[in-house]
């Protein structure tokens, strides 16, 4: 057998024994979506597709889910997650808009702007940037972040205005948000930097030829080029946002609080829970079947969301890639 | 084309702001446009600030409270800072994941690199065998990490996988030890070193494959021996890519390692008892001495956030070392030119 490895193989053994193991691949993501989903089975057994809606009392819902013990009754499976769905879209929806407005300001800055020897500092500090692990981003949060909200931003009227409500502590909306701009904005700074190099120089020159100046030619020829991959970068951004959860864990509050918009400013410091940290606070749980469900059926929406984005994203680089193998 | 180039020199592409003309002088634009320019340079330059400032304080941090003594301490249960001893064990554990991580994903990343693409092509079925490959991969590059753990717990508590962790008195598998959390690692891993060898193998040129062919080598004889050995510092770079993935992830260790500070081994094969053991790694570490963990040691962990991000940064360096000696030998744009 050893001699038969040794010899020099033919080229047919091999194309399919690497194509046996690349295929591995695709058998492990067709396990993963299985696993998760029959796991997940039980919360969708006895609540259908409305426990993603609102109308029920969260926390009390999760407490009977971990009293439960191994036979549970189907009432313990009864679950409405809507404030943790709404604190996911929030903190993304949020993070996601202003990241992109700073990210494709900064490529600009960065591409057409910047003296080269700005440029050369400003891109390693920016790649730097992404490569921060989520643990120190929560890290810096829950240690300075936090206590400086709370204590400095945060006034006595505003902590007043909702006390009977919510306590505000400092860990909330406003300290996620930020952290989680400052996660995913280097992202789509990455993908708009590198469709905004392969624009050919000439169409920005014709419009500053015509009378444009530079940067209304940025913006209205070469912004207007890289559309496409102003969407990809946005989608890829909204997928790391959706998933992050150590981060959010540390600085949300851990506790499950819909924010309000009409409380004010108060809105940006009160404290929620998103899918993925709901995931790490409730690890514990995996174990026991009703609360295990339930933390499967968050795992479940998240791989859902996440296929989704990277069909979406499949979806608008398709014109961009034409264009690319055009120019 | 070129006469009037050379006439009035184009702005922007060449980043001189003195070689534009009387018109592009930003005191003349309009308010919308000087302010969106005043937009363009703030946002840039705060996000070096705040790169900057990460760094510096972090640094500050870690110098005030690392001590050589806390490396090379294992953790003690305690009730004060002073007490609860260093992080040797995260340290070793970080270092078992990411080599447990490289191990698995290594192999699998190569053959699914070389396969699409040096086989990928040439007949229908191979090309959707090969499509079905490139999209999973893809699928769990988009994956959150906290996805895979819970994925990884469902799969190590099954009877089957019983022997890579312990099992419990009343029979339930426990699902949590380094090989459970190693192997989930590899699927961080994965895609940076799949998409590296990929991207190098599409940019060795066709006529070096021709030559092998000339001189009747097969195609898998010149993948061995031409194709891999010339596109190695593209595997380094996804490799690298790749470890820095594994040691930042907190959410794997978090669910698939146990929550024990120190590496606890399991039965009595050595070696093989550690792998089947609980432990912790330096992100976990940071996460239970902070508010949010048990500990609420923030000294600790400001050190293991220190040390972290050190080799976060030695990392990056390498990345860019090795993108720029590629660039050098072959002339080409190094890997993520822009960024």
């Amino acid at each position: 057998v050893l001699e038969r490895l040794k010899s020099p193989w033919p080229d047919h053994r091999a194309e399919r024994l690497l194509g046996a193991v690349s295929l591995l691949i695709g058998v492990g993501v067709v396990a993963m979506a299985g696993f998760v989903f029959t796991r997940a089975w039980p919360l969708f057994q006895h609540n259908g597709l409305s426990w993603v809606l609102g109308g029920g009392d969260f926390e009390t819902e999760i407490n009977n889910m971990t009293a439960a013990t191994s036979n549970p009754p189907a009432a313990v499976f009864h679950l409405r997650a809507w404030p943790l769905i709404y604190g996911t879209l929030l903190t993304t929806g949020i993070a996601v808009l202003l990241g992109l407005t700073i990210a494709v300001l900064s490529s600009v800055f960065i591409v057409e702007l910047a003296p080269a020897r700005v440029r050369r500092i400003a891109i390693p500090m920016i790649r730097l940037l992404a490569s921060v692990p989520s643990v120190i981003y929560g890290l810096i949060g829950i240690l300075v972040l936090v206590p400086y909200v709370g204590n400095h931003v945060i006034t006595t009227q505003e902590k007043v205005s909702v006390q009977n409500v919510v306590q505000l502590t400092g860990a909330g909306l406003g300290v996620t948000v930020v952290i989680l701009t400052v996660m995913i904005t280097p992202i789509m700074i990455a993908l708009i930097c590198e469709a905004l190099v392969t624009v050919p120089p000439s169409w920005r020159e014709g419009a500053v030829a015509l009378g444009l100046n530079p940067l209304r030619a940025v913006r209205a020829v070469t912004l207007k080029a890289i559309r496409p991959a102003i969407v990809a970068a946005a989608v890829l951004a909204t997928a790391r946002a959706l998933g992050e959860a150590v981060m959010i864990q540390m600085v949300s509050g851990g506790k499950t609080f819909i924010p309000k918009p009409v409380d004010g400013l108060p809105f940006f410091f009160e404290p929620l829970r998103t899918l993925a940290s709901a995931i790490v606070d409730y690890r514990d749980g995996v174990s026991s079947p009703a609360l295990g469900a339930a933390v499967y059926g968050f795992a479940l929406l998240l791989l859902f969301s996440a296929f989704a984005l990277s069909v979406t994203g499949y979806l608008v680089k398709l014109p961009l890639r034409k264009y690319q193998t055009r120019g | 084309m070129s006469t009037f180039a050379s006439q009035a020199p184009p702005t922007g592409g060449a980043p001189h702001s003195s070689g534009r003309g009387r018109r592009s002088s930003p005191m003349s634009w309009r308010w919308g446009d000087r302010l969106v320019l005043a937009a363009a340079w703030t946002a840039g330059i705060s996000l070096c600030v705040i790169a900057a400032a990460i760094v510096l304080y972090m640094g500050y941090r870690g110098i005030s409270y690392l001590r050589p003594g806390l490396i090379f301490s294992r953790p003690q249960v305690s009730a004060g800072q002073s007490g609860s001893g260093g992080f040797l064990d995260p340290l070793l554990g970080t270092m078992i994941l990411t080599v447990i991580g490289i191990v698995l994903a290594l192999p699998l990343a190569l053959s699914a690199a070389v396969w699409i693409a040096e086989y990928g092509q040439g007949g229908r079925a191979r090309e959707t065998l090969a499509r079905i490959v490139e999209s999973s991969i893809e699928v769990v590059a988009g994956t959150p990490d906290i996805v895979i753990a819970i994925f990884g717990f469902a799969v190590f508590q099954l009877s089957l996988f019983a022997p890579f962790s312990f099992t419990a008195e009343g029979g339930g598998v426990y699902g949590r030890s380094f090989i459970a959390a190693g192997s989930m690692m590899s699927l961080l891993a994965l895609p940076p070193v799949y998409a590296a060898t990929r991207d190098g193998l599409q940019a060795v040129p066709a006529h070096q494959r021709e030559a092998a062919f000339a001189l009747g080598k097969t195609r898998i004889t010149t993948i061995r021996r031409v194709l891999l050995p010339s596109v190695r510092s593209n595997i380094a770079t996804g490799v690298t890519l790749g470890i820095s993935r594994i040691i930042g992830s907190t959410a794997i260790v978090l669910l698939l390692l146990g929550s024990t500070l120190r590496i606890e081994a399991q039965g009595s094969i050595p070696g093989i008892d550690v792998l089947r053991g609980t432990g912790s790694s330096l992100t976990t570490y940071i996460y239970e001495n902070s508010p949010a963990g048990e500990g609420g040691a923030p000294q600790k962990a400001y050190a293991a956030a220190f040390v972290l991000l050190i080799f976060v940064l030695a990392l990056n360096l390498v990345v860019e070392r090795i993108g720029r000696a590629q660039a050098s030998a072959t002339g080409l744009a190094p890997v993520g030119a822009v960024l």
